[in-house]
């Protein structure tokens, strides 16, 4: 009876013993995976990876899904590098555009990526095509206006308070970096959405049944499009902080960013069967996957070789965490 | 030759924060039918899924023709010769009715590899509906066909299989009279060719003129085992209950008022279900509708909620006309419908009780403009777990883990919190047990007391004579008449709901 405890125990926290396990075994092989750099390093990559995750969690819980995610990610890093070029840099898009401030291009972003988002929502709320099929189209559509304005040439010479978006940390403490404290608070909003607001129990309802919910009264169409279109807004923020991070853009920038972020997401529970998933093991997924990246680059794993390992994760992490879920015979 | 095909000894089986089953026994003897009864979470289809191995039993032993015997899943079950209809069907609806039936088993030619064997597989099914009483093309998508006929297939499969153990769980549930009749007329084939049938239901007229024997079962414990004839109504329900039961229905003193809702040549744009329907409903009042299966009480009922389309018909809603194009605009007027299939239209499988209970009342748990009151929704909750007697281990259960009975209990408790000014119910106490039964009737008639309008529809003639003040009868697609007072008798429904007009 103890050792099938315990085998409850561990298999319901298997992620997060797989990812302690991890942490200690390179810690130990590589002292210098335990510094203050490197936990900066791990909360910044995993912080943007995040917020688009968190973006692609309502497709999921709601039995959709969102390729566009990645680019326009990429939209966002190349437009938000555009308009924040500094004044004296000689390869300057528009030589002769005044300094915007940045919230204001922030928003402006934002703004745009919210209308594609949006769009999503529409075509698959009201002409009721397939998520899949719906953002695979916005995807390519998406790639395609940010390679017609760009030219397909990198954006760079980004303003400094653009990159300290990045560099900088709160009170200069390397492992509280402002990407990590904008992640975390967008985190916590989405928290509130999910569990303390009518949109949120509308979310899994729909995933659970969108006929009952249909019948139950809830407006499945209105609350769809608000997720695409949340969705959307997370990818506009997500992709103005990787350009800062990134200090430029280029048409690339964000690609295959949604299959990352559909990973994270299931590694943390969300099932792809609908109605169920929380923003906390979003969290962990998304950080287990990052956690590992860095843990190979540190053992010196050959970056062809982390694929392979990465990919290899995915599925036992997974099979891993559906056994919580499946019903016990 | 022993006594009995199957022995069921000991019993026992837990989910986590229950104990389904706590040393239960049944033993089934060749041609004869035994019927499982108890209440809602009572253990009925646990026991039945530990026999066709859809659960394993922690203690306890199966013995088959007096032979130890393990069975390892439904596929080890069927080849055993035990088949099994399910109380929550699991059709594929965009599959044919053949392919349905012959689900896992497919028929096949050897042409050195293995193809699929249309022809025949047709030719099978065909030939076992047939037996059943029903021509369907075979060929038809599942998806098609309504509730009670995918039943029908359901049970047409079972018996295709050729096993000698057959386990119905409610299997009329969404039968009506009729089809109850071809039912039982099969029943009577199979028991007679040495089947034993194991046979659960909640109706007790059924249970005494289909039943050799009969077990009781209560909180997961067996209470005994009794001949059918040494049996009553009185007699189960004490067993089962625990306790008497004088009353099947309560006394009701609401007077219907002032006409709240006009219906008014309501026909759908499908020209085979209802057609210029008309008809009143007063405030406190509760209308049954009575019909057979395909008159199209429930098309008309969604139809007036906005689920189905219609080409013509006015609603008339407290002297305003209203417009329903969606359950949406229905339910901020007020009107609210409890669906026939929990499964396709009324449950969140995988959401807890609690979300289950508040999803369509949630604006009325709002603080700080946005924010739900966690608070106030537990408390709601609570309290119809507490008045339903809504069998769990806590409100935080997904609702796909509780029994049939209980799951619609949960759904009942949604309309209640919703406290619409009228509420349709399309078979409320379908698979409920009788003292639950008692409580949603006590419901319904405080509701009508209150001023609520009650709409329902129930294919139980006598509870809709038992609870309604008025009766709407249909007859393929077309409202035949209305019955009050005195009026309301069987033979006068009857004669409505067959009065075809060709
Ligand atoms: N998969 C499961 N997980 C957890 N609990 C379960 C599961 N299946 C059944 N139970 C619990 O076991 C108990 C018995 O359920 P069961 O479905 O056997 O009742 P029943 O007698 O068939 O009731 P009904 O008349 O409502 O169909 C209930 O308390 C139910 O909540
Ligand atoms: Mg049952």
């Amino acid at each position: 009876m103890n050792s099938k405890k315990l085998k409850t125990i561990f298999l319901n926290n298997a992620i997060v013993i797989m990812l302690i396990l991890v942490s200690i075994v390179v810690g130990i092989i590589r002292p210098g995976f335990f510094s203050d750099a490197n936990a900066r390093n791990l909360i910044v990559n995993t912080a943007v990876r995040f917020i688009i995750a968190l973006g692609v969690s309502g497709c999921l819980i709601t039995k959709g899904t969102d390729l566009s995610a990645g680019r326009a990610v990429g939209l966002a890093a190349c437009l938000g590098a555009t308009f924040l070029q500094r004044a004296d840099y000689t390869g300057r898009v528009y030589a002769d555009m005044p300094e915007f401030s940045l919230i204001l291009v922030l928003l402006g972003v934002i703004l745009i990526t919210t209308c594609f988002g949006m769009f999503n929502g529409l075509i698959i709320s009201y002409l009721k095509v397939p998520p899949f099929i719906t953002t695979l189209g916005t995807q390519t559509i998406i790639y395609g206006i940010c390679l017609v304005f760009t030219g397909a040439q990198p954006i760079g010479g980004l303003r400094k308070d653009y990159t300290t978006l990045s560099t900088g940390a709160v009170g200069g403490i390397q492992w509280i970096p402002y990407l990590g404290v904008i992640a975390l608070v967008l985190g916590i909003i989405m928290f509130f959405v999910y569990g303390h607001t009518r949109h949120g129990k509308n979310m899994y309802a729909i995933g659970g049944n969108e006929n009952a919910a249909e019948v139950s009264g809830v407006n499945t169409t209105k609350t769809k499009i608000l997720i695409y279109a949340t969705a959307g807004a997370l990818y506009g923020f997500a992709g103005f902080l990787l350009g800062a991070k990134a200090g430029g853009a280029s048409v690339n920038i964000g690609f295959g960013y949604e299959l990352e972020a559909i990973a994270g997401c299931t590694i943390g529970g969300v099932s792809t069967n609908g109605g169920v998933g929380r923003i906390s093991g979003i969290l962990v997924g998304v950080l287990v996957f990052e956690l590992l990246k860095i843990a190979m680059q540190f053992v010196g794993v050959e970056p062809s070789y982390t694929y392979i390992v990465q990919g290899i994760v995915i599925i036992v992490a997974v099979a891993l965490d559906i056994r919580k879920y499946v019903a016990k015979k | 030759m022993p006594d009995y095909l199957i022995e069921m000894n000991g019993i026992s089986k837990s989910f986590p924060g229950v104990k389904a089953l706590d040393g239960v026994n049944l033993k089934l003897r060749p041609g004869a039918v035994h019927a499982l009864m108890g209440e809602n979470g009572a253990g009925k289809s646990t026991l039945m899924k530990c026999l066709f191995g859809i659960y394993s039993m922690d203690e306890g032993e199966i013995l088959l023709n007096g032979q130890h015997t393990r069975i390892l899943n439904p596929f080890d079950a069927l080849k055993k010769g035990i088949a099994m209809v399910h109380q929550e069907l699991q059709p594929i609806p965009e599959r044919s009715i053949a392919e349905n039936m012959f689900c896992g088993r497919y028929p096949y030619k050897n042409f050195g590899i293995k193809v699929v064997d249309h022809a025949r597989m047709y030719q099978e099914t065909a030939a076992a509906l047939e037996r059943i009483g029903l021509n369907f093309d075979p060929r038809r998508k599942l998806g098609e066909l309504s509730v009670s006929q995918m039943q029908l297939i359901e049970i047409g499969k079972a018996i295709s299989v050729g096993a000698k153990v057959i386990i119905m769980d409610e299997p009329t549930s969404s039968l009506t009279q009729a089809e109850v009749e071809t039912l039982f007329s099969i029943i009577n084939i199979l028991r007679n060719e040495g089947c034993a049938i194991v046979y659960i239901s909640h109706k007790m007229d059924e249970i005494l003129r289909i039943s050799d024997e009969v077990t009781i079962m209560r909180d997961g414990k067996y209470i005994g085992t009794w001949p059918a004839a040494e049996l009553t109504t009185d007699k189960i329900i004490t067993h089962m209950v625990g306790r008497q039961m004088t009353n099947l229905y309560p006394e009701r003193d609401n007077k219907p008022g002032e006409v709240v809702l006009t219906v008014a040549d309501y026909t759908s744009i499908h020209p085979k279900s209802f057609r210029n329907a008309g008809f009143t409903l007063r405030k406190g009042e509760i209308l049954g509708i009575c019909g057979l299966v395909g008159a199209q009480r429930t098309e008309l009922m969604e139809g007036i909620f906005g689920l189905r389309a219609s080409v013509s018909g006015t609603v008339n809603y407290q002297g305003k006309k209203i417009k329903i194009r969606r359950p949406k605009d229905a339910i901020d007027n007020g009107i609210a419908l409890l669906t026939e299939e929990r499964r396709a239209t009324g449950i969140f499988g995988v959401l807890s009780i609690s979300d289950n209970v508040a999803i369509a009342s949630l604006s009325k748990y709002l603080k700080y403009l946005i924010m739900l009151d966690g608070k106030k929704i537990n408390a709601l909750v609570h309290d119809n777990i507490k008045k339903l007697n809504i069998k769990t281990p806590s409100e935080k259960t997904q609702i796909q883990s509780l029994s049939g009975g209980n799951q619609q209990k949960v759904i009942i408790s949604r309309w209640l919190a919703n406290d619409p000014d009228i509420l349709i119910m399309d078979e409320p106490t379908r698979g409920i047990d009788v003292g639950a039964k008692y409580e949603i009737y006590t419901i319904i008639a405080d509701l009508a007391k209150r001023g609520k309008s009650i709409i329902m529809i129930s294919s139980e003639m006598q509870e809709i004579i038992g609870m309604a003040d008025r009766v709407m009868v249909m007859c393929d697609g077309i409202i035949t008449g209305f019955v009050e007072n005195d009026d309301m008798t069987q033979e006068k429904i009857m004669e409505l709901a067959t009065r075809f007009e060709n």
